[in-house]
């Protein structure tokens, strides 16, 4: 909502020395929104003057345009010489100069120049140059007499006014008005506020025949007319430039007169030209499949539940929301029916979703409009088109509908220090509630039942017996302390003052927020952080130790991808959420698995010339639903029931945190020291195994051939016999797909599958001395290390402290073909004992004999 | 030589005269001299005190001396081969101290070379600052409360008073999910802000509630250098007999001072929120000019664009309505909210000047940050 201030102090005294700043700040201490206090003004400098067009000579040019060469009197001694391309002027006209030095808005900086073979000692603007209007067809001409050559043009103009831009919350809707902000000011300044105040016509339902058969939609229908209205009559400058302040276009003077109006009082308006309209004016909801033009021209096809205003041909209007083109004013308009009307708000939301059509009367009847305020705006409609248009009012005033029921609350009065931490009085709190328009009473009569209908809500737990014993004594303390009860009854401009909190709401931000003390509250013993989180924050902290980055994607998914990964059709990754309004049509589905946001980021880094990388992300992967209908419609009245809960929950997705890495480059840099190292699958293996550090647990790594990984270089990664993950390097075809660097490694694991460690084990230390020995086997070439190695650690027994392959070595002429050799480094120890040679030889023999049963593993010559 | 029985022969025992011992010790004491090097000094130490040295032979010669010579004989030869190994030991230290001063300088080496083998990691400063949330609030004892980012829109929308037709519900740019018919109406959403979460604990727990929900949300924003439709709220919730707005501005205090330093506090300004009545804004005192560039034209401060105060979220009293809708009386049972974005705080508080720097995951942005935002 943009108003001027000069508009808004029409109707609130605002102390003569409070500036458009401090005005805007008062604004803000009550809870409005100013986002700027600005004025048309403020793109303009230099000279910018009025200006009396003495004489002027038309002079044909060579391109075939017709250039005027006026002699301009703007209060100088001498009159100055402007070329002009425009028309539509006469001598003695007044308009508005700009004068070498000056700057228009948009940085336009003007100069004397020669064109056209004179040198132009400035330039006569139009509207649009001011940046006060659309209008380039011609200069802007002031009205005769309204000022005097030399004059500030800015001040003639009125474009200092400051207008205030503010942004208005949903249960303000009164405040999309300047009697609103007045009001607001006025209780926000403490200064007097003057509603309108208007003698009306009585009610006699003869301005138009109107029949409402949706009571519900429309609970008040009025209408008035006007005839003979002069369709040529211009808008007047003060209505339009107010307009233009508040971001309007000026159009006409009807629909300049229905919107000034409904900016002055809150309430819409729509004009009908009466000899457009065919037989009586309904109101109904629409029928399916029904049709109607919109002022847009746009052919709406509507649904049952839209409100449509009708006459004998169908729908006219899209009631609450926009006019059809049928009845639309013209230029040849004469006679008017003029509409204003009280919408259900929730319809008109709805409406404006389905046709995607937000407009300016939608905004205020979704947020509510004051039912009594309809009245006053006709008149307001009809003073202003008899006073500028040379209409007649015509006779008579149509009211159908009584409006919505005024509703009371009862406020324990002692409610708003209670919430607010802060002393606030009886007294306090009626007046502060009476400044916002509610009429407040106290009644001693009505405290008990009152207090009592409170004291059953809050005791509805519990067993009977104990029942009546808290009743008393809740029933003796409420009595002591609430400071009696009022009742109050919000004024009809305030449809969001329900509950007793909104009205603490109220007392409390005119009594002041900056009033409220600062107070830490103090919790209860609390267990910090869970388990599950603390194991989260090692886990990717011992990433980044590692050397990983951690990046952060958008979940969102290109189902190409999974073709490019080579999955299969049947792949549950392709099971994906899919969004009804991606911010991308290309990703439009949620991620199943990290990799894909992963590697893009990859590709990214890459891009910004980044080249040894190695990046880590956790976060949430998104998998279908136990089901995929839509959860039952459930209540908030009360709490759900456990069942209706739990209907619920079933149609969320499920949602595991996974952990994943992406590697390119060296891992290990090349540098004075010597060769770098490429990362790859056994890195990928080796985050995987971090992560399982971090929950103190221990992965089986298997082979596997999972896409998007290389089948030859792709580990399986095991917790208890499940599958939580895979790592490796990916497939070369998806790196050549996906534009990723070579030998580009990943690994994803679901993180939920570890669970915090327990307590960790202290081990029992031996000091006797250590046997250490190497063993080499020969094995197959397709036997995996993973299972020599717990071959040997079974088979070498308790005395063996520990074992750690160091070497891998194959050569088909020393070995024999298909074979390889395992080296390992065995160190024995005994508990109790200072252990001998012999003893250890034995062990390593032993290790070697379950190797050989198991393998056929041969002792290495 | 001679056997113990043979008869004593001055001549044969001329190696044990004073003046032989003397020759010996000073031929000793010359030969270590001359050695420059511990290779060379080795070597003259096995010939002056080695087995075959002329001091080891003379010494076996006692055995050819009458029993009444041997105790001086003795005596004397002992003298003489202490004196050599002394001068030994002393020529010993200094030649080593020169070699160990010698290695020394020849192994030193550039210790500005860089080691830099291993990549560097980092942690993502959103993920660290959440972190840093969850101390701050932990360590009053508060605890940190999680849910699912595709949520139902009963918790995302209704259970906060948000109903179908309340306008709000459309101003929340919601990105809805597809149904399995292909329309919006799955009754899913991605979660607009945080405080489903909220719904979720009050739902499940008794009061007292004193948590904090920090996470990822979403909004149909298109990414500009303040926006982003993926972006990280943090949210906290009291739910207690007797809380106030005192409390809830008393907590805001303390956070804004947790994270920004001491004394910058907060102020409320009257806002709206559907679950949450009253409702107000924090605004942070900036933390740059500490409100010292209001009305001071000549020092202007773009972080508050000299208004001295930079807004920070939204807050407020718990609407009974949510405390009702979530089975808590609000008859018994009052408490607060409030909630900002973790981005926007990260820019201030790490001057990140661009949004598009926080989401696009750029190595370079996470690795200014280490382990700690």
């Amino acid at each position: 909502m943009r108003a001027s201030v000069s508009w808004i102090a029409e109707h609130v005294d605002l102390p003569p020395e409070l500036t458009p700043r401090e005005l805007g700040e008062a604004l803000v201490r009550v809870g409005l929104e100013v986002e700027r206090v600005e004025s048309a003004a403020d793109g303009i400098s230099g000279p910018l003057v009025v200006g009396r067009v003495l004489s002027f000579v038309d002079e044909p040019q060579k391109n075939g345009k017709v250039i005027r060469w006026c002699s301009v009197d703007v209060g100088e001694d001498d009159p100055r010489g402007i070329v002009c391309g425009a028309h539509n002027f006469a001598e003695g006209d007044l308009i508005v100069a700009v004068l070498p030095g000056a700057t228009l808005p948009g940085g336009f900086a003007i100069s004397a120049r020669k064109t056209y073979g004179h040198v132009s000692d400035g330039m006569i603007c139009s509207a649009r140059e001011l940046g006060i209007g659309e209008d380039h067809a011609g200069i802007l001409v002031l009205e005769a007499d309204s000022a005097k050559p030399g004059d500030d043009a800015l001040d003639v103009l009125g474009l200092r006014e400051a207008v205030l831009d503010i942004a208005v919350t949903p249960d303000r809707g009164y405040c999309l008005s300047v009697r609103g902000l007045a009001r607001e000011a006025g209780a926000a300044l403490d200064v007097a506020f003057h509603d309108f105040v208007m003698a009306l016509p009585a009610v006699d339902q003869s301005a138009y025949p109107v029949t409402v058969a949706d009571p519900i939609g429309c609970d008040q229908f009025s209408a008035r007319a006007v005839t003979g209205l002069d369709p040529t009559a211009p808008t007047p400058p003060s209505i339009a430039s107010r307009l233009h302040a508040a971001g309007m276009r000026s159009i006409s003077l009807p629909v300049d007169v229905t919107n000034y109006v409904m900016l002055e009082t809150g309430q819409p308006l729509h004009a009908f030209d009466r000899a457009r309209l065919n037989g009586a004016i309904g109101v109904r909801r629409a029928s399916a499949g029904e049709k109607l033009i919109t002022l847009d021209g746009v052919i709406r096809v509507l649904d049952p539940d839209d409100l449509v205003v009708t006459d004998d041909s169908g729908p006219i209007a899209l009631a609450g929301v926009m006019g059809g083109a049928s009845t639309e004013i013209s230029d040849e308009t004469t006679d008017i029916v003029l509409e204003a009307a009280h919408w259900h708000p929730a319809s008109i939301s709805r409406a404006v979703r389905r046709h995607k059509l937000p407009s300016e009367a939608a905004k205020r009847f979704e947020r509510g409009v004051d039912p009594r305020i309809a009245g006053v705006a006709l008149q307001r409609c009809v003073d202003l088109l008899v006073e500028h248009g040379g209409a007649s009012a015509a006779p008579g005033y149509t009211v159908i509908g009584d409006g919505p029921a005024r509703v009371s609350i009862s406020l324990p009065a002692n409610r708003a220090a209670e919430l607010a931490g802060l002393p606030i009085d009886a007294t306090t709190v009626r007046a502060r509630l009476e400044q916002v328009g509610c009429v407040v009473t106290t009644s001693t009569a009505d405290k008990s039942t009152s207090d009592g209908s409170t004291v059953d809500g809050s005791t509805g737990i519990g067993a009977a017996t104990e029942t009546t014993e808290a009743t008393e004594t809740t029933e003796a303390t409420e009595t002591r302390d609430t400071g009696g009860l009022f009742t109050v009854t919000p004024p009809t401009w305030r449809p969001d003052l329900t509950d007793p909190a909104d009205l603490v709401e109220e007392v409390v931000r005119l009594v002041g927020y900056d009033q409220i003390p600062s107070i830490l509250p103090s919790a209860p013993a609390g267990n910090g952080w869970t388990p599950q989180q603390r194991l989260r924050r090692s886990a990717s902290r011992s990433l980044a130790e590692a050397g990983y980055a951690e990046v952060i994607n958008y979940p969102f998914l290109a189902p190409a991808v999974h073709d490019a990964f080579g999955l299969p059709a049947a792949d549950e990754r392709r099971r994906a959420i899919r969004l009804a309004n991606p911010i991308s049509e290309a990703e439009p589905e949620m991620r199943t698995s990290l990799l894909p946001g992963l590697l893009a980021n990859l590709v990214r880094n890459v891009g910004r010339g980044s080249r040894d990388l190695a990046i880590f992300e956790m976060g949430l992967v998104y998998l279908p639903a136990e089901t995929t209908t839509p959860p039952p419609r459930v209540g908030v009245e009360h709490r759900p029931s456990d069942a209706e809960l739990a209907a619920i929950e079933r149609t969320v997705p499920r949602q595991p945190r996974h952990v994943a890495t992406a590697t390119a480059g060296e891992f290990d840099r090349a540098g004075w020291w010597g060769q770098g190292r490429l990362s790859g699958w056994a890195d990928a293996v080796e985050a995987a195994r971090t992560i399982a550090r971090a929950a103190g647990v221990e992965l089986e790594v298997r082979k596997g051939d999972v896409p998007p990984w290389h089948p030859g270089r792709c580990a399986e990664l095991l917790l208890d016999g499940a599958v939580v993950g895979v790592a490796g390097e990916l497939n070369p075809r998806v790196i050549a797909a996906l534009d990723l660097p070579a030998r580009t490694s990943a690994m994803e694991l679901n993180f939920d599958a570890f669970s915090p460690p327990p307590p960790a084990q202290a081990p029992i230390l031996s000091n006797f001395p250590p046997v250490l020995l190497d063993l080499a086997l020969v094995v197959p070439e397709e036997v995996p290390a993973a299972a020599v190695l717990a071959a040997v650690r079974t088979g070498a027994g308790e005395l063996l402290e520990s074992v750690r392959l160091f070497d891998v070595y194959s050569d088909p002429a020393r070995l024999g073909p298909g074979l390889r050799s395992l080296a390992f480094a065995l160190k024995f120890r005994a508990m109790d004992r200072t252990l001998t040679v012999d003893e250890a030889t034995a062990a390593r023999d032993a290790a070697v004999a379950e190797a050989a049963a198991r393998f056929g593993a041969m002792l290495r010559a | 030589m001679s056997g113990a029985n043979d008869p004593y022969d001055p001549k044969q025992v001329a190696a044990l005269s004073p003046d032989a011992l003397a020759a010996g010790v000073a031929a000793a004491r010359a030969a270590f001299d001359q050695a420059t090097n511990l290779d060379d000094l080795h070597a003259a130490q096995s010939a002056h005190l080695g087995d075959r040295s002329p001091l080891a032979l003379a010494n076996r010669e006692i055995a050819a001396l009458p029993p009444a010579a041997k105790a001086d004989a003795g005596k004397r030869i002992n003298a003489a081969r202490s004196e050599v190994r002394q001068v030994y030991a002393e020529r010993l230290a200094l030649l080593q101290t020169e070699r160990d001063a010698r290695v020394l300088v020849e192994e030193s080496v550039d210790v500005t070379l860089p080691w830099d083998r291993r990549l560097e990691g980092a942690r993502h400063p959103l993920t660290t600052t959440q972190e840093l949330v969850g101390d701050v609030f932990t360590a009053m004892g508060w605890e940190v409360a999680e849910g699912p980012e595709i949520e139902a829109e009963w918790f995302n929308f209704d259970a906060l008073n948000i109903g179908v037709d309340h306008p709000a519900r459309s101003l929340m740019d919601t990105f809805f999910v597809q149904g399995p018919d292909g329309s919006a109406d799955s009754g899913l959403v991605l979660r607009t802000h945080t405080s489903p979460v909220q719904a979720r604990v009050m739902l499940t727990r008794t009061p007292p509630i004193y948590i904090v929900c920090p996470g990822k949300v979403f909004r149909t924003d298109e990414l500009d250098a303040t926006h982003s439709p993926v972006f990280h709220q943090l949210e906290g919730l009291v739910v207690d007999k007797g809380i106030t707005m005192a409390h809830l501005k008393g907590t805001l205090d303390h956070m804004a001072e947790a994270f920004f330093g001491p004394g910058i506090i907060t102020r409320l300004r009257p806002s709206y929120f559907p679950f949450t009545e009253p409702s107000a804004e924090p605004d942070l005192l900036c933390f740059v000019c500490r409100g010292e560039s209001v009305g001071n034209p000549d020092r202007p401060c773009r972080t508050c664009g000299s208004e001295g105060w930079i807004e920070w979220g939204g807050c407020g009293m718990v609407n009974p309505r949510v405390l009702r809708a979530c089975g808590i009386d609000p008859e018994v049972y009052s408490g607060f909210a409030f909630g900002m974005g973790i981005e926007r705080t990260m820019m201030f508080r790490n001057n990140a000047a661009d949004m598009r720097d926080i989401v696009e995951g750029d190595v370079r942005f996470t690795a200014a940050f280490g382990m700690e935002a």
